[in-house]
């Protein structure tokens, strides 16, 4: 008798919940699960211009907008640019967040809240502005960057019309704009650290040093882990960058992945082909995220 | 029934009466029918000033501008025809009308021609009339024309023997090879020849001038390693090869400072830059700069160029199409035309429109007159702009010998047949 009344009201428990989230979960189906699913079977189809004036003339491909994909040197070059710019930009980014957080965070430290606004400053200036201010400091004669190069007698150097030299430059400006959102969040990570951890180390003999890589860096793991994933995941939808500043030139050197999306569907309409790219996407990161969720959950043991 | 409820009702049926008293009035023929008028730029901005005459002469059609940036115009055409939500009457740069013409979205506009009063088809330059015609349909009306022409410093030409622009390629590259050594020996840095390795234009107008024949099989191929284009490209490669062109994009970020400093000599561009030059180019050179059509691969002169330009057309959506044809007559009309050029500078359609004193006597139009008599249309394939924005990688290549000219083409053709792909398909199943 009591189970069923228990049962009872457990139904009546499932059925209220459901109707709470019943608004949020029609939001999300309308706004997400149906555009992500219409534009998955867009991947399997060729829909492009000629399609939008005539829906008949849309073929069903199969996987083959898949296989184009990489049967497409263009691809390839993307595939290795947005490499090159998780792999280095990354860690470097990953690497100045920590580096300001120590700094701004340090006992000895001045104008703490001063410092953190002046690297946070970056992070909320529109990307398109400090995009023309930063071409001007990579002009090739008459930038700031090459005058300041030339006092200690360094040719002037084609920053970002050198296809050698356009990834690192397009690093150097991402760094610098993004750094002060992990800062931030690794401030508060060194803030949970507990003082006592220090004292107890000093008191054993540890230098700053030691107190670094033996409290610091293990205690932050999880902050750090944190921020190393969604630095991957957001470094892997680079996109706006290169857009405005060099178009993905010179000779593709800077083309992502998102920018070669967005060119073959927005600009050229083949709207089927661009899917399959983002669904590429979108399982290399689900790849590297589920790879930083093993590390996560080891780490946790 | 209470008092309150039968109020209630009265006020209520004098509230419907009064609705549908204004939905009489509306339907009535004393409020003016408005367009929806799409314009890009500059030209969004400034056409503004020419529309309260048209209404002055047409009380009963309004026209509501819009301005579109020349940057997202194409997406948000594209967008806005998937969207429903097209324009009356739009500007449309001439090398999107095929792709316009296959998502049928624009309207032929022959029969609106052939009864019009104000225009005369044949006052329009010939080779931009043709790019408005597509699969023998009239889908748009040139509103102002462009096509490219040299820029060149006299003094520097003077300075190496020639008081006129030259005629042919060749002795372009002559030119070159003296500006080029008369400057080395002074220790000037000097590019003579400004060919930008970010433009498809120089490419293509060297391909028109040594033949054409871009596409093969009905347009459903590539044919840029076809004999014709192959020599155009050997020409090009040239120049950079030379040094006579900077083989990058960066170093010249101020076209007018570089032409001031002499650093380049001689760019090929269009008519914004008369006005421009004006401005820009260091006032003590206002007198040495000038205009002239551009040589040729042959002896004929002058060498083909580029019919470029905007055009307005109609969108089949509309319900205003009646209206929208008088909002483009009005607009491509001589007077009209004249009276756009003074406000943008951008060159009459018509050739009527020259006679008039504002352009006969501007000795920098004279030129763009002349070549505008020898231009020819493009290939008229939705997937042309697509074609032409993959050329320039594939200039970048050679200029900056990445890729031999042979290695550059053949690759280039093979890209271009997979974005005829489609093309082929529709064509193939069209025969059947």
């Amino acid at each position: 008798m009591s189970s069923r009344v228990r049962k009872v009201r457990h139904d009546n428990h499932t059925a209220a919940a459901w109707l709470f989230l019943a608004p949020a979960m029609t939001a999300i189906a309308v706004f997400f699960i149906v555009p992500v699913l219409s534009a998955l079977i867009m991947s399997l189809t060729d829909f492009d211009v000629y399609a939008l004036g005539d829906l008949s003339v849309v073929r069903f491909m199969g996987f083959h907008n898949y296989v184009r994909i990489f049967e497409t040197p263009l691809f390839w070059t993307a595939l290795k640019n947005t490499f090159y710019f998780v792999l280095v930009g990354g860690p470097l980014s990953v690497a100045a967040s920590l580096g300001t957080a120590l700094m701004v965070n340090s006992k000895l430290a001045r104008f703490k809240s001063f410092f953190r606004t002046v690297y946070f400053l970056p992070v909320v200036t529109s990307l398109v502005a400090v995009a023309v201010v930063w071409r001007y400091l990579y002009h090739p004669a008459h930038g700031l960057l090459n005058l300041f190069l030339s006092w200690f007698g360094v040719a002037p150097i084609d920053w970002l019309g050198n296809p050698a030299i356009a990834m690192p430059a397009i690093i150097v400006l991402a760094v610098w704009k993004n750094f002060g959102y992990n800062m931030l969040i690794f401030i508060a990570g060194l803030q949970n650290i507990p003082d006592d951890l220090y004292e107890a180390a000093r008191i054993d003999g540890a230098g700053a040093w030691r107190q670094f890589i033996d409290i610091t860096i293990p205690t932050l793991a999880p902050t750090t882990v944190f921020v190393v994933m969604i630095t991957i995941i957001g470094y892997f939808q680079l996109f706006a960058e290169p857009y405005v500043m060099t178009e993905g030139g010179p000779m593709n050197a800077t083309t992502s992945i998102v920018l070669m999306m967005y060119e073959q569907g927005f600009r050229w309409w083949n709207m089927g082909f661009a899917a399959a790219i983002a669904f590429v996407l979108f399982v290399l990161i689900l790849f590297f995220s589920i790879v930083q969720m093993l590390i996560q959950r080891r780490l946790q043991r | 029934m209470t008092r309150a409820a039968i109020q209630y009702l009265r006020l209520f049926t004098l509230f419907l009466l009064a609705m549908l008293s204004g939905v009489r009035c509306r339907a009535s023929s004393d409020t003016p029918e408005t367009i929806k008028f799409w314009a890009m730029g500059n030209e969004g901005e400034m056409v503004r000033q020419l529309i309260p005459e048209f209404e002055r002469l047409n009380p009963k059609i309004h026209v509501n501008v819009q301005q579109i940036p020349w940057t997202a115009a194409h997406e948000k055409l594209l967008t806005a025809f998937a969207g429903e939500s097209t324009p009356d009457v739009c500007q449309l740069g001439n090398t999107w009308l095929p792709e316009f013409s296959v998502l049928h979205s624009i309207e032929p506009l022959d029969r609106f021609a052939a009864h019009s009063s104000g225009i005369r088809l044949n006052d329009f330059f010939e080779g931009v009339l043709k790019t408005n015609i597509i699969d023998s349909a009239l889908v748009g009306i040139p509103w102002y024309v462009d096509t490219r022409v040299v820029f060149y410093r006299r003094d520097l030409l003077a300075e190496a023997g020639y008081t006129t622009f030259p005629a042919t390629w060749n002795e372009v590259l002559r030119l070159c090879d003296l500006m080029q050594r008369n400057a080395r020996a002074k220790h000037i840095p000097r590019y003579p020849l400004f060919l930008p390795t970010g433009e498809w234009v120089p490419a293509i107008i060297l391909g028109m001038q040594s033949g054409g024949n871009f596409l093969r099989d009905g347009n459903t191929r590539g044919n840029f390693s076809g004999p014709q284009f192959h020599r155009a490209f050997d020409l090009l490669a040239q120049f950079y090869q030379k040094e006579y062109s900077p083989a990058g994009m960066q170093l010249i970020t101020n076209v007018y400072n570089s032409f001031s400093d002499g650093l380049i000599t001689m760019y090929i561009t269009g008519p914004w830059n008369i006005g421009e030059f004006t401005r820009r180019i260091s006032p003590n050179l206002q007198s040495q700069w000038m205009t002239a059509p551009l040589p040729s691969m042959d002896s004929t002169s002058p060498g083909i160029s580029l019919p470029l330009g905007t055009s307005l057309s109609i969108f089949r959506r509309s319900s205003h199409k009646e209206a929208g044809w008088k909002l483009i007559e009005f607009l491509t009309s001589r007077d009209q035309s004249v009276a756009f050029y003074k406000i943008t500078g951008n060159l009459p359609p018509r050739k009527s429109a020259w006679n008039d004193s504002s352009l006969s006597q501007n000795k920098y139009i004279q030129a763009f007159y002349k070549q505008l008599q020898r231009v020819d249309p493009l290939p008229q394939v939705a997937e042309w702009e697509q074609i032409v924005i993959k050329l320039q990688l594939y200039v970048e290549y050679v200029a900056t010998q990445t890729m031999t000219v042979d290695e550059a083409l053949h690759k280039f053709d093979g890209d271009v047949d997979q974005m005829l792909e489609k093309r082929r398909w529709l064509v193939e199943k069209n025969k059947h």
